[in-house]
């Protein structure tokens, strides 16, 4: 005779429109070898509790919808198995550092504002053209920035750097990191009008290197080696402005 | 429809929360240490500028019991200090690249590692040298 397995869930609820502050619900889940965490909140919409709200969509760990906290630290609820959390309880949380809109869902407005302010796009001098051809990169020069662009946005680096939940204006690293993608790019000449978002106190030098960012990023982006190597260019940018105060085009 | 009252939750005593983020403030507070070596280290270039007497008076002071309680501390708090230094050492800098591939991240912290372990070995060797 086989016995169902369940797990605890203990999730943060939080309805806008009765609650003041969230508050932990329990709720039973019974679970085989195979279910995700994700499949786990699934279980729990749709058998005991439709109330229940979070985002989800590829599950398979590449829209970086379904970000939570789980015990504490920031995954991916599609990426994170239920066998690996047993016995449980498993306390489900929305991503740390960001409002909450409802239950497990948050509030990324400011990270978009930030991924805007950092021109995410290739940026040339002249305007290019299909005419003008393609572009040619060796795989060195791929090699040179591919890692950074595997960002998916997910969040859990924002929910696990400390100095983004303490000064919520920091970059913050996701944005930063792909800055760094677009100046590693060879295709790009933008750096120079990227230097004012590296500079600023709010840019690099917001960081201290915790390095909890790229311990949970699912894709491996490494956003604390796209920051903290911006530090040496933002020193020689400062040392190079000081000497030559007009030698760099304003952005 | 107005947007929905969304709820920030506060920091509070965030380090708390996980063992990584204690180990970081573990980190960050060895500077401590750091600075009280080397202020300490100052001093005693001060009272050698003060003469000879001044200098062994400075000397003599550093074999108090406090101070070798100080001492115990710091070489703990330091060695962790440079320990982790290099364990994040590889983030601060550009892929490095040898014969075509990247050197990897472990080879950078090893070479740290082992080369502050053989600078230390040598500022031992010198100053035991200087033992009467």
């Amino acid at each position: 005779m086989t016995t169902t397995r369940s797990i605890t869930l203990e999730c943060l609820r939080y309805n806008p429109e009765q609650d003041v502050e969230p508050h932990l619900q329990t709720y039973d889940v019974p679970y085989t070898e195979d279910m995700s965490l994700l499949q786990g909140l699934q279980y729990i919409k749709d058998h005991v509790d439709g109330s229940l709200t979070f985002r989800w969509s590829c599950r398979m760990a590449i829209c970086g919808s379904c970000g939570a906290m789980v015990n504490g630290v920031p995954m991916l609820s599609c990426h994170t198995f239920l066998r690996d959390l047993v016995p449980g309880p498993v306390r489900v949380e929305a991503l740390t550092h960001f409002p909450i809109v409802r239950d497990l869902a948050i509030d990324q407005s400011d990270f978009l504002h930030k991924l805007e302010s950092v021109k995410p796009y290739i940026i040339t001098d002249q305007p290019r053209t299909p005419a003008d051809g393609a572009s040619v990169q060796t795989p060195a020069q791929i090699d040179d920035y591919y890692q950074f662009s595997e960002c998916i946005n997910c969040l859990l680096c924002y929910a696990a750097c400390p100095q983004y939940g303490l000064n919520g204006k920091f970059t913050g690293p996701a944005a930063l990191a792909l800055l760094h993608r677009y100046n590693a790019d060879s295709r790009d000449e933008g750096k120079a009008e990227r230097m004012e978002v590296i500079n600023d106190e709010t840019g690099v030098w917001g960081c201290t290197l915790v390095g909890l960012c790229s311990e949970v990023c699912p894709k491996g982006v490494d956003p604390a080696r796209a920051i903290n190597q911006n530090k040496i260019n933002s020193t020689k940018d400062y040392f190079m402005r000081s000497v030559t105060p007009r030698g760099r085009r304003s952005p | 429809m107005s947007a929905p009252r969304t709820y920030t939750r506060p920091m509070g005593l965030w380090w708390q929360r996980l063992p990584f983020y204690r180990r970081y403030l573990l980190r960050e507070a060895t500077c401590a240490f750091v600075i009280g070596y080397a202020l300490m280290l100052l001093f005693g270039l001060w009272r050698l500028g003060q003469g000879r007497a001044a200098f062994e008076a400075w000397r003599a002071a550093l074999a108090a019991p406090a101070s070798l309680v100080f001492h115990a501390f710091a070489l703990v708090a330091i060695t962790f200090h440079a320990w982790t230094w290099f364990e994040v050492m590889p983030k601060t800098l550009p892929y490095i690249r040898w014969h075509g591939r990247r050197v990897a991240d472990s080879t950078i912290v090893r070479g740290g590692l082992l080369a502050a372990g053989l600078a230390s070995l040598l500022v031992l060797a010198l100053a035991w040298g200087t033992l009467t």
